[in-house]
């Protein structure tokens, strides 16, 4: 029978090894970006002779790497606005007023996260042909105007919001959009935080719908930028798409860094 | 509360109800409406009733994407349950170590698809991967992880699982720091050692958690795309030619609009069914 020091070692045990099989990737990411491609030739697993920078150079070479991440950014920073925007007066009506069909109107919200992008994405490209949008920063942004689960994660903040406060705040005189955009966002802060970490995260990520709504260079995002790196050139590549791949992840990496804790809050409630 | 004027509430989900049915009602009876047509983006739509249905059901297309997104699926669901729980009971406690851990496991969940996709077909290179290179520096030979169509999507579904298990862990982290602590103490002062308490005490417990990981997990298989379209582009032989993937081939390689609505058809039932269970396991976690 194991005791409870036993169980704590395996605990630890088990701990370590799980960092390192996280880890290393990351680190065999890292070290293939330095290395030569005469050092990749000769032998793969060798750890680089020095600390170069030369693959990182071809990447800003072969991709226009700083107007794919600026226009990334626009992106994911849109989509992350309009949809706090778009949130915050549902989530407060869903939450806080009582009206006929409020179940369904939340039902219906609920049942948005059931349909994922995959699912919307052949007759949203045949709409936007259409209407000449493809390949257009809105075609990237407006589709996903709702995101239910923020709205949902607003709705279960606003929920321990006392009524009160907002009573005040009608007896002070403001309008309920005043209440919605200017009263409640200092109190919704940390659900708003977690709520932008996840959508910037997700869509800054994102290569599926940029992938089929973009056909060319005009609002290519990062992630299809890099995932090009493969495809183009000949020879000895793996340095060149291994730096692209750590420029990639390093923004998301880095964010985390800051704000794992609002994160993990956002995700551990479960409706992720 | 009462709202200030009876219309007060639609205005303001308007905006929402607006995008939903733009974005979400319309092209799902758009893509109902144009399964029963031929339609190749150029020339006009042609009614064929249920001809793209039989198509799909016939020629098999339809039950293999189905079986390879199910075989992904079973070993992300089983790995995200035992690697999430298991990792989230060891790092379950203060001290540096275990924060390392949670970090490092949880940090996959924020790196994209692409980089995760482009580093692991680097490690599992045929030649000059680092596995392989270990594998056959040990005397064990080469392994084709994406080159043989058995190996495949095992290798698909191993990188989904390294992506997804934190996710997992913070969710059963999260239901373990809901569990009342008096039930552990109660069982430890009845001399429950560590196994019994968490075979009696912590996994009955833990059990609305697992049901809400293993559907997430499920839903999050059937969403498969990236890594197949960055790794594998559904070969060799079609083996890794999940679901959205065949109705990516069908739209843009093919252009075959209405084959490709039928596969969103029947996509939207098969994930309609996934959700309920999702909902039905939401609904379990809450207290009674």
């Amino acid at each position: 029978m194991i005791g409870e020091r036993g169980v704590r070692r395996w605990a630890l045990g088990a701990a370590l090894l799980a960092a390192l099989v996280w880890l290393f990737p990351y680190a065999w990411m890292l070290l293939t970006s330095f290395k030569t491609p005469q050092e990749l030739l000769k032998a793969p697993t060798a750890l680089p002779t020095s600390l170069g920078f030369s693959a990182y150079a071809e990447v800003f070479r072969a991709l226009p790497v700083a107007r794919y991440a600026a226009l990334t950014t626009v992106m994911a920073l849109s989509i992350a606005a309009l949809q706090i925007a778009v949130a915050l007066p549902a989530a407060y009506a869903l939450a806080k007023l009582d009206f006929r069909l409020r179940g369904a109107a939340f039902a219906l919200l609920l049942s948005a996260l059931l349909i994922p992008a995959e699912l919307r994405f052949v007759p949203t490209f045949t709409l936007f042909s259409a209407l000449g949008l493809v390949n257009t920063l809105p075609a990237l942004v407006l589709p996903f105007a709702v995101s239910a689960f923020g709205t949902f994660l607003l709705r279960q903040a606003l929920l321990s919001v006392p009524n009160s406060l907002i009573e005040a705040a009608r007896l002070d005189g403001a309008s309920e959009l005043y209440i919605v955009y200017r009263v409640l966002p200092p109190i919704l802060a940390p659900s708003l935080m977690a709520f932008f970490l996840v959508s910037f995260v997700h869509h800054w990520n994102d290569y599926f719908w940029p992938l089929v709504m973009t056909v060319d260079d005009t609002v290519r995002t990062l992630p299809l930028g890099i995932a090009l790196l493969r495809e183009q050139g000949s020879g000895v590549r793996w340095h060149i798409i291994m730096a692209g791949s750590t420029l990639l992840s390093l923004p998301a990496l880095g964010l985390f860094a800051f704000s794992q804790k609002y994160l993990m809050r956002g995700l551990g409630s479960g409706v992720g | 509360m009462k709202p200030t004027r009876p219309s007060e509430p639609w205005w303001l989900l308007a905006p929402m109800l607006g995008a939903l049915a733009v974005f979400f009602v319309y092209p799902l009876l758009s893509a109902l409406r144009t399964s029963f047509y031929e339609w190749d983006l150029l020339t006009a739509p042609r009614f064929i009733g249920l001809g793209n249905y039989r198509a799909i059901f016939s020629s098999g297309e339809l039950f293999a994407s189905l079986g390879t997104t199910l075989l992904v699926s079973v070993v992300v669901v089983a790995g995200s349950l035992v690697l999430g729980l298991g990792l989230a009971l060891a790092v379950n406690r203060p001290g540096r170590l275990a924060a390392l851990a949670r970090s490092a496991v949880f940090s996959a969940y924020v790196v994209s698809w692409v980089s995760v996709g482009l580093l692991f077909l680097w490690i599992f290179d045929a030649d000059a991967g680092v596995v392989n290179q270990l594998l056959s520096a040990a005397g064990i030979g080469k392994v084709k992880w994406l080159t043989s169509t058995r190996m495949a999507p095992l290798t698909v579904a191993l990188i989904v699982l390294w992506k997804v298990t934190g996710y997992a862990m913070v969710v059963f982290l999260s239901g373990l720091s809901g569990l009342p602590p008096e039930m552990q103490e109660a069982a430890a002062l009845d001399g429950a050692g560590p196994f019994a308490r968490l075979r009696h005490v912590t996994l009955p417990l833990l059990r609305p958690t697992a049901a809400f990981v293993a559907t997430t997990s499920l839903i999050a298989s059937f969403q498969l795309f990236d890594v197949v379209r960055l790794l594998t582009q559904g070969g060799p032989v079609r083996s890794t030619t999940v679901l959205v993937y065949a109705i990516y081939e069908q739209l843009f390689r093919d252009l075959r609009v209405g084959r490709a609505s039928s596969l969103v058809v029947v996509f939207f039932l098969v994930l309609s069914a996934l959700t309920w269970l999702k909902l039905r396991a939401f609904r379990s976690q809450e207290p009674v």
